[in-house]
């Protein structure tokens, strides 16, 4: 029977089994990169939407409070999505001809909803709530970014498990001033890191002028990390 | 089962104490007869340990091809977690709803009707769709508590097997070809004033209904109404006309009573006021509570039931032995009534007994409660009512009213009118309003041979069942969640019933149907409805009185009027022989009761109701006839033998069931299964009794005959699962122990022990939970509320056979002492949260935690399902699904999920998490507004659906808290707290009064009883 393999594979076959722990590794490594790529995570991806929302124009431009729309974010788990007849408030007044506006309209004719598209979307097994996050000082922005510069709504937070818990191990480096959960730019201090700041900011820190915020909130640091805060 | 029954005895006179032997195992506690005679079946359970955790693997693959699937698998179980989440929506509402805020449930006051009776209820609503339903604590029935039955009418509300459209003869049709086809049928009918035209209704209670109705035969005077309720309450309304020569309705006042008489009476489960007794009734023994006085409750009857198991003195006589019964003890308390022969006296209540009883009663005179059952003929209710009345009873735990119902004239005349006009063709049309009676009506009615005998037939009901089958016109009715209406309470409160949800398959509602026969097809429920209450609560403001009687769940000043009325001289001689009639050897009384899950039949296509073991029983998914263990042994049967059951020239085959506690010479059928047009869950389950039952209030027959065919049938029960291996797991005192200091001594509970685990520390909240074993009736409330609760499945009846159960809560139910006429303890059995938790330290993922607050929390997503924990669990407590059990292909079922208990699937394991999603709710309530959480705030689903609030739940760290100062009493005990497990859900041991001149039967030490034995 002729040799199937030349003599020079031996090499090879060797390289396979001293390798393999690198090879391994190689692999682990790369699933762990993997996950956490923008493929995955869907970081920085723009949904498409029945009308081309800008918050970057109603938040930033006109200086919209985030809960004119998002009217149950300090009530519920929810932050709630307008109602078309909160669209048309304004919008029967203004751009009444819009042509992209016209799915708008047409849900106030018919009385069929919009269906928007999800942008921040945690799976069904974790509840998440925002009142809780909103009244202990967690901005808007620590999660969605500067969505007063988005003309299209995207995510910019992977939405891991080890994300989360960055804060709720470490709520000092997320928690700010009540006064200012509603607003963008706060600017970090200290020796956080300067951020990008189209990314959005975990490491908002918290100033001088506010020290312990987490004592003065009652935030119970102890409970935070236990599973059942966010899983049930 | 394998062996007979003698051995059974045999062994449990020892086990009772009766013979001392060295090397037998003492079983004080026993759970099942198996265990008792320590069959070959039950120690081969013992021996596989767990039997709900055998290995699924059953199928002949070799090691090898093992290993090649589990390399395989765990290699793509990885890649599982690189997929993307798919996309998902928001649809936001097109118009402002302001008083609905996305992920916060509104609760709405609606009402649930059983035998015509209403419940008040709050629907939790998500969104608008209802997904579980708590008690109005305004509502005088309910006070806040529900019963399995209402827990699980949500179910039916979703159920894809409801009927989805109008039907003429098994073709499709239309609502409004029907109201067309109806007014056409109707113009020669009203030329004869009505003649020929029948309309039949279940009970009916609703003040807008009846008014239609009677307005309807005013302008019909020839047509005629009937109600049937095949579980109705007839034999009390006549044995009120015996004694008082009028209808009158009776109704309780348990929080006064002291000695309470229980004649064949189940008045903690089957009567429309049952909640409120059993509250009223517990609270005369809560000692925690109360610890100078108990009340004391006497019980004789012929099938075991709840209240049976409440009993401090309990005989079990057979069904025809009760009047007798009663007529020795009106005789003692002085009244002139016919007495049994004094030979057989001595036979039907023992000397000791009845000497006890009446001087119990005579020195609680006005503070006495004697209460005949429905199961009882009329006799015995006239009775009942001279002995309250001779002891002064008679508006103080007794009050008469008028009767609640609407027109009480005789169920039986009527219905049994109704046939016979049917089978001689005096009905053209018969309109049928609800109910089922094809299959509901007693077999020697024929109700099939007189339906055929009728033009034109009419049925209005939720599913298109035996009956619609046989019908002309089928309509789909609302579910009660779905329309509105009104009904009354036991009291005579008036709740008016708001509907939650649209009609999800365009169910129509009595109202309407009786309003297209008075020729206005065209009116809603909620006009007809609202018309009535405008006429009762007055046109002024009648904008703001509505709104507040639908608010309310209530209407105020609705309550019927009471009476005072007095018994008639001549009611004890109506019967001319009050010895019982003659019982040949050889023949048996026939029982008939109604199910106590699926009731008359109408939950039969409720899987929850049919996976609920029965209270006593703990048999799923079936009936049996139930014989007691002499009497079985006598006829050498077994549990699953077939027998062929004969009555006056009918035969039935059901499967044998020995039951503890039932009386010699008896077999109790019940009612409700044997169903053949009930849906995909109900259909072809078990035996139908109806065919037996010779009239509509005859709950026993005489001369009944069995015969063993040779077959066998599996009945499949969960009470020889999760065994604890005799130890002291309930624990039973005296009140007297109790009042002497003597309860709460206990040879386990020495000082806490040392672990090798570091101990936790507590700064904020630590939940606990006290199960009161007194307070605990067994109805299967908790249970119920806690698989609508917590998304649930069921799992059908094969895989509770092989102990796949996944209710998180069960009620463990032991018996002491005899088979004749054992004492039967209830302990309700959940995860206990132990502070040193066995099932934490074997996960090897961490899916089971402690966490900050001392729950032992389940993370679904995290468990990979190696079942370590249940294995390690001494309490066996844990659930595990074995195959996909939870459905998440039917549409009308996702609606009905709680949206805030993840839904688990296949592989995963779950168990009670101290409903840890009301636990979030209400920390995050508070934690907004910067305050601690309040004691009561939270409140588990068992403990808000408890009638007797058995289950209290709070705060240990709260010094205030009830669960605080309930863990301080004597009686609290951890089971198996040897185990150094700290469970964190104590329980408080049963206290039984007992009187004094009879044997005490309780206590740690098994004890014969005097009586029941022969």
């Amino acid at each position: 029977m002729p040799q199937i393999f030349h003599p020079s594979t031996n090499a090879f076959a060797k390289a396979t089994i001293f390798g393999a722990v690198f090879i391994l590794v190689g692999i682990s490594v790369a699933a762990g990169l993997f996950v956490r790529s923008p493929y995955i995570t869907q970081v920085d991806v723009v949904r498409d939407q029945p009308v081309p929302f800008s918050h970057d124009h109603h938040a930033a431009g006109l200086g919209i409070d985030c809960r004119y729309c998002h009217t149950t974010v300090e009530t519920s788990s929810f932050a709630g999505m307008p109602n078309t007849e909160t669209c048309m408030g304004c919008h029967s007044l203004i751009w009444r001809n819009s042509p992209l506006l016209e799915p708008v309209r047409a849900s106030w004719r018919n009385g069929a909803p919009l269906v928007w598209t999800r942008v921040y979307d945690l799976p069904d097994y974790v509840y998440f709530n925002h009142s809780i996050h909103v009244a202990k000082g967690v901005a808007c922005e620590n999660c969605h970014g500067r969505v007063d510069r988005m003309p299209l709504m995207r995510k910019v937070v992977s939405l891991h498990m080890e994300w989360c818990l960055d804060c709720h191990r470490h709520p000092e480096n997320a928690v700010g001033s009540l006064a200012d959960v509603f607003k963008f730019g706060r600017k970090p201090v200290g020796g956080a890191t300067q951020i990008d700041e189209d990314k959005a900011s975990t490491a908002v820190a918290t100033t001088d002028a506010q020290p312990n915020l987490v004592e003065k909130y009652k935030i119970a640091t102890t409970q935070l990390a236990d599973c059942v805060i966010c899983h049930r | 089962m394998t062996s007979t029954l003698l051995p059974i005895l045999d062994e449990s006179c020892r086990a009772a104490g009766c013979e001392s032997r060295g090397q037998a195992r003492r079983t004080a506690y026993w759970r099942s007869l198996d265990e008792l005679a320590e069959t070959a079946d039950f120690k081969e359970l013992l021996a596989r340990e767990f039997p709900s955790q055998l290995a699924v693997w059953d199928d002949p693959v070799g090691r090898r091809n093992f290993l090649k699937l589990m390399a395989a698998s765990f290699a793509l179980a990885g890649i599982t977690g690189c997929t993307r989440e798919p996309l998902e929506t928001i649809v936001p509402y097109v118009r402002a709803q302001p008083e609905i805020t996305p992920g916060r449930p509104l609760y709405f006051a609606t009402a649930m009707t059983r035998g015509g009776y209403a419940l008040g209820l709050l629907a939790e609503s998500h969104m608008g769709r209802p997904t579980k339903l708590e008690g109005n604590p305004d509502h005088p029935a309910s006070l806040g508590a529900t019963d399995a039955l209402a827990q699980a009418s949500i179910l039916d509300l979703y159920d894809p097997d409801r009927s989805q459209t109008v039907i003429r003869r098994s073709v499709i049709e239309t609502w409004d070809h029907f109201l067309t086809a109806l007014t056409t049928e109707l113009g020669p009918i009203r030329e004869r004033r009505g003649e020929g035209l029948r309309i039949l209704t279940e009970r009916v209670t609703s003040p807008t209904l009846a008014r239609q109705l009677e307005a309807l035969l005013e302008d019909l005077p020839e047509a005629n109404w009937h109600q049937f309720d095949p579980a109705g309450f007839d034999n009390a309304y006549e044995g009120a006309r015996q004694a008082f020569g009028r209808t009158v309705e009776t109704r309780y006042d348990f929080s006064r009573a002291d000695i309470i008489v229980s004649l064949d009476a189940d008045f903690l489960s089957t009567l429309p006021a049952s909640l409120r007794y059993a509250r009223e009734f517990i609270d005369g023994r809560r000692v925690s509570a109360r610890p100078t006085s108990m009340n004391r409750l006497y019980v004789i009857e012929s099938t075991p039931t709840i209240t049976g198991a409440m009993a401090d003195h309990h005989l079990a006589r057979r069904p025809s032995l009760i009047e007798p019964a009663a007529r020795m003890l009106a005789g003692q308390l002085g009244l002139d009534v016919g007495q049994p022969s004094s030979a057989a006296a001595e036979d039907i209540v023992p000397q000791d007994w009845l000497r006890a009883l009446v001087s119990d009663l005579n020195a609680h005179r006005g503070a006495g409660l004697v209460i005949a059952g429905e199961g009882q003929p009329p006799s015995v209710h006239a009775l009942a009512h001279a002995i309250n009345q001779a002891l002064g009873n008679v508006g103080s735990t007794v009050i008469h009213t008028v009767p609640v119902m609407a027109r009480p004239r005789s169920g039986r005349e009527s219905f049994a009118n109704l046939v016979s006009d049917m089978h001689a063709g005096r009905v053209d049309t018969l309109v049928m309003l609800g109910g089922n009676p094809v299959f509901t009506a007693p077999g020697m009615l024929d109700f099939e041979q007189a339906l055929a005998q009728v033009r034109l037939r009419v049925h209005l009901s939720e599913y298109y069942d035996e009956t619609s089958f046989l019908c002309d016109w089928h309509v789909p009715a609302a579910h009660y969640l779905e329309s509105w209406g009104d009904a009354r309470a036991y009291d005579g409160t008036a709740t008016i019933m708001q509907p939650l949800i649209a009609p999800l398959y365009g169910g129509r509602t009595a109202y309407e149907l009786v309003a297209a026969l008075a020729g206005k097809g065209g009116q809603s429920s909620y006009e007809i409805v609202q018309d009535y209450w405008r006429g009762e609560l007055g046109e002024a403001n009648f904008g703001d009185s509505w709104q507040r009687a639908v608010h309310d769940g209530v209407i105020p000043q609705t309550a019927a009027d009471t009476l005072d009325v007095r018994v008639t001289s001549s009611f004890g001689n109506e019967r001319a022989s009050p010895d019982a009639p003659p019982f040949p050897d050889g023949e048996l009384e026939a029982v008939f009761r109604p199910d106590p899950t699926i009731w008359d039949g109408r939950f039969a296509n409720n899987a929850w109701l049919q996976e609920l073991p029965k209270p006593l029983t703990k048999l799923t998914w079936d009936n049996a006839a139930y014989l007691s263990p002499a009497t079985a042994e006598q006829r050498a049967l077994a549990n699953g033998d077939v027998i062929e059951i004969t009555l006056e020239g009918r035969s039935i085959e059901a499967p044998v069931w020995t039951l503890p506690g039932q009386a010699d010479g008896c077999v109790s059928l019940t009612l409700g299964y044997g169903r053949s047009k009930s849906g995909r869950v109900g259909t072809g389950l078990g035996y139908n009794a109806y065919t037996l039952r010779p009239n509509a209030d005859a709950w026993f027959a005489h001369g009944a005959s069995i015969r063993k065919t040779g077959g066998h049938y599996k009945l499949v029960t969960t009470q020889g699962h999760h065994n604890m291996e005799g130890r002291d797991i309930v624990r039973v005192h005296t009140f007297e122990q109790l009042q002497s200091g003597a309860a709460g001594q206990h040879k386990h509970d020495a000082e806490p022990l040392p672990s090798l685990y570091p101990e936790y520390e507590y700064t904020g909240n630590a939940w606990g939970m006290v199960i009161d074993q007194t307070a605990c009736i067994g109805c299967n409330a908790c249970v119920a509320a806690c698989q609508a609760e917590n998304n649930i499945p069921t799992v059908g009846k094969d895989q509770v056979a092989v102990g796949r159960e996944m209710q998180w809560l069960r009620i463990d139910r032991y018996y002491h002492g005899s088979p004749q006429d054992p004492e039967t303890y209830f302990q309700p059995m959940m995860c206990l949260h132990c502070e040193m938790a066995p099932c934490e330290v074997v996960c090897p993922v961490a899916a089971t935690v402690h966490d900050s607050e001392g729950t032992n929390n389940m993370i679904y997503n995290r468990c990979v399902g190696t079942r370590y924990c249940s294995n390690n669990c001494p309490y066996k407590v844990r659930r595990f699904n074995y195959l996909q059990y939870t459905d998440e292909i039917t549409p009308s079922l996702k609606l009905m999920r709680n949206p805030d208990v993840t839904v688990r699937s296949r592989g995963v394991m779950e168990k009670c998490s101290y409903c840890i999603q009301r636990i979030s709710h209400a920390r995050i309530d508070a934690k907004r507004e910067m305050r601690p959480i309040r004691d009561g705030e939270v409140i588990t689903a068992c403990q808000q659906a408890c009638p007797t609030r058995a289950i209290v739940f709070g705060n240990l760290n709260d010094t205030a808290a009830e669960v605080r100062k309930l863990k301080g009493s004597p009686l609290n005990y951890g089971v198996l707290a040897e185990l150094n497990t700290q469970p964190r859900t104590t329980h408080l041991a049963r206290v039984t009064n007992p009187h004094p001149d009879l044997a005490a039967p309780a206590g740690d030490e098994p004890k014969p009883r005097d009586e029941g034995n022969s």
